[in-house]
């Protein structure tokens, strides 16, 4: 049995896009050009800027691993996991943008284990799977090393 | 100067599972702290409770919920919540009402029952808060933090799993000698290396469990400390309680990403370190005038990082002043002779206190086999999610 479920962001707004056009969305300060992830809408954080208008951003494709962990056990609620089956541990990295000269953290697109990082080693984001239930598929976004094809 | 408070008692609940509430915990360690410095609750002029977010209502009203417990009597109360940095804050609410001269004597107590596993955030659907984000959308616990910060040190600094392991030795080591410690076993480095990754490179004995746990301090004004014929008290000198700069480089609990410092540039100093300089400034003494710390190690690679953000060491330096004994007793500057939090376990309202209650104890030099032999200066350290820091220089 199989039917089509609702593909929904798990949180509006903080990206958009398929394939090679997948960016995750920021905002910048129309005054000060501050970027941020996750965004502000409603006020600059920059203590030193008037405040100006918050414009949506995308934040660059590419990084680098800033540092790298996993999740061997599950973690708890709000989290979604399937409590029937086996826990399967995910790596999650935090990736500097050169541009944006922030560190963004994400879950590793699945199969890259912590054993296949290092600091330093170049990342790109790409669209992926949170979980799913009845209706939806909840996407997000992943880290990928840029050597690993799609 | 900003003037000093004396610390005329101490007192806790010993940390565990002990399966009862905060308040009676809490209810503990004050009658504990009030009998220790002679003081009658009826004259105690104010109260200060440190909350907690696990106990329902009366854990966000904790000082009222601990007066009604202690009987009420009337006095001024105030309840603050700083995450980890919550007793810090108790502390200095407590110091700002004696400085300014509306309570000669004040009660500070925190409290806590943990849940077993994992901490969650609170109930509900709340997207706008970045702690029930963080689980929801990366299900980024605790420890996968510390993973993180533990992972960059040996990258950057070149740490090791073995010195991670070291830490956790040294500080088991001293909670074996405290009688309020959860756990009171040596442990080897091969203990460490042989129980399980939790959050990689990090081993389950390399992180701080959750515990229940209750500490408590009397603090008063230097002329009521004198009324009371305590003649040499201990003296809270400085408390920190800053906050970060914008824009901030260090990846922080609970947030899923750093500030960008694509317009603005950053402090030279982080967070961490910004925390210390502002005790060590109010104070008047530096990193080399200390004879103790007690810092906080959530993990055993952030002991490490706290090494370096007090200055007892240079930036990377802080596994060679492990490696070579500095941070251990009989050292130039031992660190968490209490057993730290790898021996307590995190009762997050009571922590910060508890870290003071160690100073007093080893400040007045009666801290049995735990005891620094002429201990007349130390620091506390620690840093509450979302945006809190916390360090206390007490003195003798």
């Amino acid at each position: 049995m199989s039917r089509t479920r609702t593909r929904t962001p798990v949180v509006p707004g903080w990206f958009a896009g398929e394939g090679d056009d997948f960016r995750l969305l920021g905002t910048r300060c129309s005054a000060c050009a501050s970027v941020f992830f996750p965004r502000e809408d409603a006020f600059c954080r920059n203590p030193g800027c008037p405040g100006g208008e918050l414009a949506e951003v995308p934040l660059s494709r590419k990084g680098r691993v800033w540092s790298y962990t996993d999740s061997r056990y599950r973690p708890p609620s709000p989290y979604v996991s399937d409590p029937e089956l086996e826990w399967q541990s995910y790596a999650l990295i935090a990736v500097e943008l050169e541009f944006e000269r922030i560190v963004v953290l994400g879950q590793a697109v699945p199969g890259v284990t912590v054993a296949d990082l290092t600091v330093g080693m170049e990342m790109e984001v790409v669209p992926g799977v949170l979980n799913e239930d009845a209706e939806t598929t909840w996407t997000t976004w992943h880290w990928r090393p840029t050597g690993v094809g799609a | 100067m900003t003037g000093e408070v004396a610390v005329l008692g101490a007192g806790m609940h010993p940390w565990g599972k002990w399966g009862r509430g905060f308040v009676e915990y809490g209810t503990v360690a004050a009658r504990a702290a009030l009998a220790d410095a002679g003081v009658d609750w009826r004259d105690v002029g104010s109260i200060v409770g440190a909350d907690t977010v696990r106990g329902g209502y009366p854990g966000y009203v904790a000082g009222a919920t601990f007066a009604k417990a202690l009987g009420w009597q009337g006095a001024r109360v105030a309840s603050v919540y700083a995450a980890c940095a919550s007793g810090a804050q108790a502390v200095n609410t407590a110091r700002a009402q004696i400085l300014s001269g509306l309570a000669d004597v004040v009660l500070v107590v925190g409290a806590d029952a943990a849940p077993k596993g994992f901490f969650r955030p609170a109930g509900g659907d709340r997207p706008d808060d970045p702690d029930w984000l963080r689980f929801r959308v990366l299900g980024a616990t605790n420890p996968t933090y510390f993973g993180l910060y533990a992972r960059r040190r040996m990258a950057v600094h070149g740490d090791t799993l073995e010195d991670f392991a070291q830490v956790k030795v040294k500080n088991a080591a001293q909670g074996a000698l405290n009688p309020n410690a959860r756990y009171r076993k040596r442990v080897t480095a091969e203990e460490v290396a042989a129980s399980t990754v939790v959050a990689d490179p990090l081993r389950l004995l390399d992180i701080c469990a959750t515990s229940d746990g209750a500490a408590a301090l009397v603090l008063s004004s230097m002329e009521f400390a004198r009324r009371h014929e305590v003649a040499d008290p201990v003296r809270i000198r400085a408390v920190s309680t800053v906050t970060p700069r914008f824009p901030t480089t260090v990846l922080d609990l609970p947030d899923i990403a750093t500030d960008s410092a694509v317009a603005v540039e950053p402090a030279a100093e982080t967070f961490r370190a910004s925390i210390a300089r502002a005790a060590y400034e109010e104070a008047g003494i530096g990193p080399e005038d200390l004879s103790l710390a007690e810092v906080y190690d959530l993990s055993t690679a952030l002991e490490l990082q706290w090494y370096e953000d007090l200055g007892l060491c240079g930036e990377g330096e802080a596994a060679k002043l492990l490696r070579e004994g500095a941070t251990a007793p009989g050292g130039r500057i031992p660190v968490n002779v209490s057993g730290g939090l790898a021996s307590f376990g995190e009762a997050v309202p009571a922590q910060a206190i508890a870290q003071v209650c160690e100073l007093t104890w080893q400040l007045r030099g009666t801290a049995g086999e735990r005891q620094i032999t002429g201990a007349r200066v130390g620091i506390t350290a620690n840093q509450g999610l979302f945006g809190h820091g916390s360090s206390v220089i007490a003195v003798r």
